[in-house]
């Protein structure tokens, strides 16, 4: 055995000099097709289903309700509508990255909210002291739970489950029972029920899209030019021609007027969109472009490679919990504006449900490591879509609560499902 | 065998370890885990470290790697006497070692991977672009073609290729000292001869490179010296090219073998 070890030794460089296709940078479409769909194979589903599922109920509720449920009416409608839940969502998606839950973030949405409208109504203070104080109750809130999580290291199950039952208490106490504050400040009133002018709109909708291809063709440029891993333009083109159009398309339908009586006009883009497009900018460039959303990407992939990789996973974890309560506070103060007024159920009952749901019909796992800010809003529309139209087709409460607990877990069955394939095919 | 070996090794750098430990000795409680060990890697050169199940190899790499605090010792590095006190301080030397569970964010892609926790940024954003074109030409330096595309995800690739981006993580980093424990472990047989490429790559682009093993063949394919441990202590350090297979056996399950090794006292007062 002692000759044949040196011959061993260069055989092994040999063949891996020789055995191995090289780097592929550049893809065709073809590939790039070929890619997509494998990744769809091995479970990466993406956007896909929560788009197949609106454009379903979208032709299912057109079908059932012609008249009414296409109407410039109701579709400014259904965009204030999914205001509250996609805004919960968006915070929780940073939370279910890791693979944790927050079961309080509709509570909270309610305690800051009850702050709020105590504040300008009790107290007198103007509208942005109100909303500020709100947010920072947010903030309190979520670093609470992320403390308890990741300091105490009591499961964020448990944490946030007794923090359901907690701030539905406090709410009970602000608003006092069977109580109700109503909102009525122009400006918070406004985000939800007023419309922004439609020159405004216009143009908010022609920069969004301009600057959405800008920074698009740029990056590939960029790609190309270093030689870099990158799409091919056709794509590049595509997902930028797709996008603006959906932007202008729903700018158009927005700026029509749908007053329901000649003698007055309503139109434009409600206050609450851009307020989400700001949100979700925001969250988008933060998960996928510093090394702040990188180390959440890490952390929920496998928490221990974070650790010895050197990030600070005790703090990664504590933010996700503040940025979840903080856009609960958002969310409460959307859904305030909505409704004029705060209950002291305000944020209970299904609030919560529905914003995990919206992350995960969008296409975030329940499992950690996988999702995007955009699955907020997608699946934000797909259950304020199921809400209207069982509203407009006159579904009694038990069916409603039946249908979307029934699409809740078909979406949650598909993440699961998802994530088996891809355990079967990650190896 | 002696004569064909002396070709393929590298010259040591003029016989000055990189990383030179000298009388390690650690408990834990009342276990004498390490008596006394001494160890050695030098540039260019691939050395195993081997012994059975509880001789002290995982906790001896744990103490360079800084997850152990020794209790008395010399650790010098580069020939000044250095304190590790944790991971951070033994990746500051140089010090990378890579995991038998390799550590990799499977939800990542394989320059995300590499770059985990030292991301490249201009001003607030990631420059994806300079980590991608790093990742590659560490890649490319060590001929790694078994990647199809460095933006695959991790999830995505097999067994050997993780252990492959795992070396090739340890080695971006300007190190001089690479660390592997088992890396052949769980791998077929293609696949472990990869790997034992990567390692000896990893030497001749001028890594002091370890070897935690117990695959004694693997062992005298690619190791130019080996480090015995036998309950704690160190049976002997030799050339491969001066020992067979029985003899690195023999020190392993015996503290001796003929004239090498332990004095049979020393031995025999441990069983």
């Amino acid at each position: 055995m002692s000759t044949n070890i040196p011959e061993g030794k260069e055989a092994a460089v040999k063949l891996a000099d020789s055995d191995f296709a090289a780097d592929r940078r550049e893809h065709d479409v073809r590939a790039a097709v070929g890619d997509y769909w494998s990744r769809v194979r091995s479970g990466d589903l993406g956007a896909v289903p929560a788009i197949l599922g609106l454009a379903g109920l979208v032709v299912l509720f057109t079908a059932l309700r012609p008249e009414t449920f296409l109407s410039t009416g109701n579709i400014a409608n259904l965009s204030t509508q999914a205001l509250p839940v996609t805004i919960l969502a968006m915070g929780l998606v940073f939370v279910l990255l890791l693979g944790e839950i927050d079961l309080s973030a509709g509570v909270a949405s309610g305690v800051c909210a009850a702050v709020m409208a105590k504040l300008m109504v009790d107290a007198g203070q103007p509208w942005y002291v109100a909303v500020i104080t709100a947010i920072g109750v947010g903030i309190v809130i979520g670093t609470a739970i992320g403390w308890l999580v990741s300091v105490v290291r009591i499961p964020s199950f448990v944490v946030t489950l007794a923090l359901f039952l907690g701030l539905q208490g406090i709410t009970l106490r602000l608003i006092g029972d069977g109580g109700t504050v109503p909102v009525r400040d122009d400006v918070i009133v406004a985000l939800a029920n007023k419309n922004m002018p439609v020159w405004l709109g216009w143009t908010l909708a022609v920069l969004c899209a301009a600057g959405y291809a800008a920074t698009q063709l740029w990056r590939w440029r960029r790609q190309r030019e270093r030689g870099l891993v990158g799409r091919p333009l056709v794509l590049v083109a595509g997902q930028v021609a797709v996008i603006a159009a959906a932007l202008l398309v729903a700018t158009y339908v927005l700026s029509l007027d749908r007053a329901p009586s000649p003698l007055i006009v309503i139109s434009g883009i409600p206050w609450g969109v851009p307020l989400v497009g700001v949100l979700l900018i925001i969250c988008t460039f933060v998960l996928g472009r510093t090394p702040y959303g990188r180390h959440v990407y890490a952390v929920g992939g496998n928490a221990e490679a974070a650790r010895r990789a050197g990030i600070n996973v005790t703090r990664i974890r504590m933010s996700v919990f503040m940025i979840a309560s903080t856009f609960a506070a958002l969310s409460g103060i959307a859904a305030a504006s909505r409704l004029n007024s705060i209950t002291p159920d305000a944020g209970g009952g299904t609030t919560l449900l529905l914003g995990v749901g919206a992350a995960v019909i969008g296409g975030t796992s329940l499992f950690g490591g996988k999702g995007k800010a955009r699955d907020a809003v997608l699946g934000g529309l797909v259950i304020a879509t199921i809400d209207n139209g069982l509203g407009l087709l006159g579904a009694k409460a038990y069916a409603n609560f039946l249908i979307t607990g029934g699409v809740l877990l078909f979406a949650a069955s598909i993440d699961a499902l998802a994530r088996r394939r891809r355990a079967a095919t990650g190896r | 065998m002696a004569d064909t070996n002396v070709e393929d090794t590298p010259p040591a750098d003029d016989g000055h370890p990189v990383l030179r430990i000298t009388g390690l000795n650690k408990s834990f409680g009342p276990v004498h885990v390490l008596h006394d060990v001494d160890f050695a890697l030098r540039r260019g050169e691939v050395m195993a470290l081997v012994g059975d199940n509880g001789a002290g190899k995982s906790t001896l790499i744990k103490c360079v790697a800084g997850i152990h605090p020794v209790d008395t010792g010399r650790i010098e590095f580069e020939g000044r006497e250095v304190r590790v006190t944790g991971p951070r301080d033994a990746a500051a030397l140089g010090i990378e070692v890579v995991y038998q569970d390799l550590a990799l964010a499977d939800n990542l892609d394989i320059v995300q991977n590499m770059f985990l926790g030292r991301e490249r940024r201009r001003g607030i954003v990631l420059d994806e672009h300079s980590m991608e074109e790093a990742a590659r030409e560490t890649l490319a330096r060590l001929s790694v073609r078994t990647v199809k595309s460095v933006r695959q995800q991790v999830a995505s690739l097999s067994g050997g290729q993780r252990q492959t981006v795992a070396i090739a993580k340890a080695a971006l980093w300007e190190s001089k000292v690479v660390i592997l424990d088992e890396p052949t472990a769980a791998l077929g047989v293609q696949q472990t001869r990869q790997v034992l490429d990567l390692v000896r790559r990893l030497a001749d682009t001028g890594h002091a490179v370890g070897l935690i093993s117990h695959n004694l063949n693997d062992v005298f394919e690619v190791a130019d010296r080996v480090t015995a441990l036998y309950l704690g202590r160190v049976a002997a350090e030799v050339r491969t090219a001066d020992v067979t297979t029985s003899q690195v056996v023999e020190l392993i399950t015996a503290g001796r073998s003929g004239d090498l090794g332990l004095a049979p006292h020393t031995a025999a007062e441990n069983i």
